[in-house]
């Protein structure tokens, strides 16, 4: 069963099943230059801080998340996975595309 | 050509996040032949073609990214020269012994002005590509495993003052400048491609702030078919595929770009031109740069600027 997640920022919402990481159902909502980068976990382009909502992760690279973002729950949107419904804020690289209005970007 | 110094890229050591789940991709997916596992936990890998014990070793870490470049040297003569011309030219070195690595001499290393940790050694066990000396046959079955390369052909290195790095290369290691890009401005070079033997590439660097980036590692394929081949595999695999099946307009080579599980990216890499030492540096201007990178499409794809590890 997906879950539904949320951008607070950008006010907009996805189904995403547990899974599937919050990054490839991101993208799945076509907001265009959201920086899909390796989906690995190692270059830290897809970092968010999720803000209520249960999850689970994979290994992610330490050199992007400090022991100070995890307790934060700032973590690499690619290696997160929905446990419930969730809401979440977009942070680094990825927020400058994903929280600019669709009309200018 | 009477190669002598450097002979080629030997082998890169590479960090992953998942032990595991990186040697099933790396053995079946991208089709490299385990050689050994050593007690540090270290994998060891070649391509089917390759006759030296390795040339991928991985290793589990909490970050992704390269732990160092190794480069095989005609000799231990030609070791112990560029030791001594890598210290006179002002550039600190470190022996590390024998045995550290499966199957591999002694080895000499140091650390570039781009932060990119590099070794030279002479030595490394010849375990053979399976297929006999005498009356050898064009390939064995361990071509059909995976997308399966042929080497490790070279690699892209993002870091910062690339103008060292060059200097260091073509006047201490014997390299020659191939191709290049330039900076916006015209006045420096943003990337550049440098060879040590008639590869169109050993080796490329672009400049970027951060220190000891890895961009890609590059696998070389025998054919166009075969890269679309490796293409194929990737997608029945959900590989994360970057940029491709396309040509590289620098090199002329054709390419695929991925990532292995742990954001490592990798190409799988066939052709390009042949040049010799003597040839003028082909150069490419920035705002051509994505004719450069992808020459059928032109385009700039903004991960290649900014997604490394
Ligand atoms: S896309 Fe590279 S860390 Fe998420
Ligand atoms: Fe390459």
């Amino acid at each position: 069963m997906p879950h539904m997640v949320r951008i607070e920022e950008a006010g907009v919402s996805y189904a995403c099943a547990p899974r599937e990481s919050l990054l490839e159902g991101m993208h799945r909502l076509g907001l265009r230059g959201i920086p899909v980068g390796c989906r690995g976990g190692g270059c830290g382009v897809c970092k968010i801080e999720v803000l209520a909502g249960e999850f689970h992760t994979r290994a992610m690279s330490r050199e992007h998340v400090s022991d100070d973002d995890v307790a934060h729950q700032r973590l690499l949107a690619c290696r997160v996975y929905p446990s419930s419904d969730l809401s979440l804020k977009v942070i680094g690289k990825l927020q400058k595309k994903v929280c600019t209005p669709v009309s200018v970007r | 050509m009477a190669m002598t110094g450097v002979l080629r890229p030997g082998h890169a050591q590479v960090r992953v996040l998942d032990l595991e789940e990186s040697v099933h991709f790396y053995r079946d997916v991208l089709g490299l032949v385990e050689t050994g596992r050593d007690a540090t936990g270290r994998v060891y890998f070649k391509c089917w073609d390759e006759r030296d014990h390795s040339s991928y070793v991985i290793r589990q870490a909490d970050s992704a990214g390269l732990d160092f470049f190794g480069w095989r040297v005609l000799d231990k003569a030609t070791l112990d020269r560029l030791d001594a011309d890598l210290q006179a030219y002002g550039i600190k070195t470190e022996r590390i012994p024998a045995g550290e690595m499966l199957e591999t001499g002694e080895r000499v290393r140091f650390t570039l002005p781009s932060g990119h940790v590099m070794e030279l050694y002479a030595e490394k066990t010849k375990v053979g590509n399976g297929i006999p000396l005498v009356n050898p046959a064009p390939w064995s079955k361990a071509r059909d495993h995976g997308i399966a390369p042929i080497r490790l052909d070279h690699a892209l290195l993002y870091g910062p003052n690339v103008a060292e790095v060059q200097k260091i290369f073509t006047e201490v290691l014997g390299f020659y400048l191939v191709e290049r890009v330039l900076t916006p401005d015209g006045n420096g070079n943003a990337a550049i491609w440098l060879s040590c033997g008639q590869k169109v590439h050993d080796v490329a660097f672009a400049e970027y702030p951060e220190p000891g980036k890895l961009h890609h590692c590059s696998f070389l394929m025998e054919s166009w078919d075969q890269v679309l081949r490796a293409g194929d595999i990737m997608s029945m695999n959900t590989v994360p595929v970057d940029i491709g099946p396309t040509r590289h307009g620098v090199t002329r080579g054709c390419t695929i770009y991925a990532w292995d599980p742990s954001g490592n990216r990798f190409e799988t890499f066939f052709g390009g031109h042949l040049p010799y030492p003597d040839y003028e540096t082909m150069t490419w201007t920035f705002d051509n740069f994505g004719q450069g990178l992808d020459y059928p499409q032109r385009k700039l794809h903004e991960t290649f600027l900014t997604v490394v590890s």
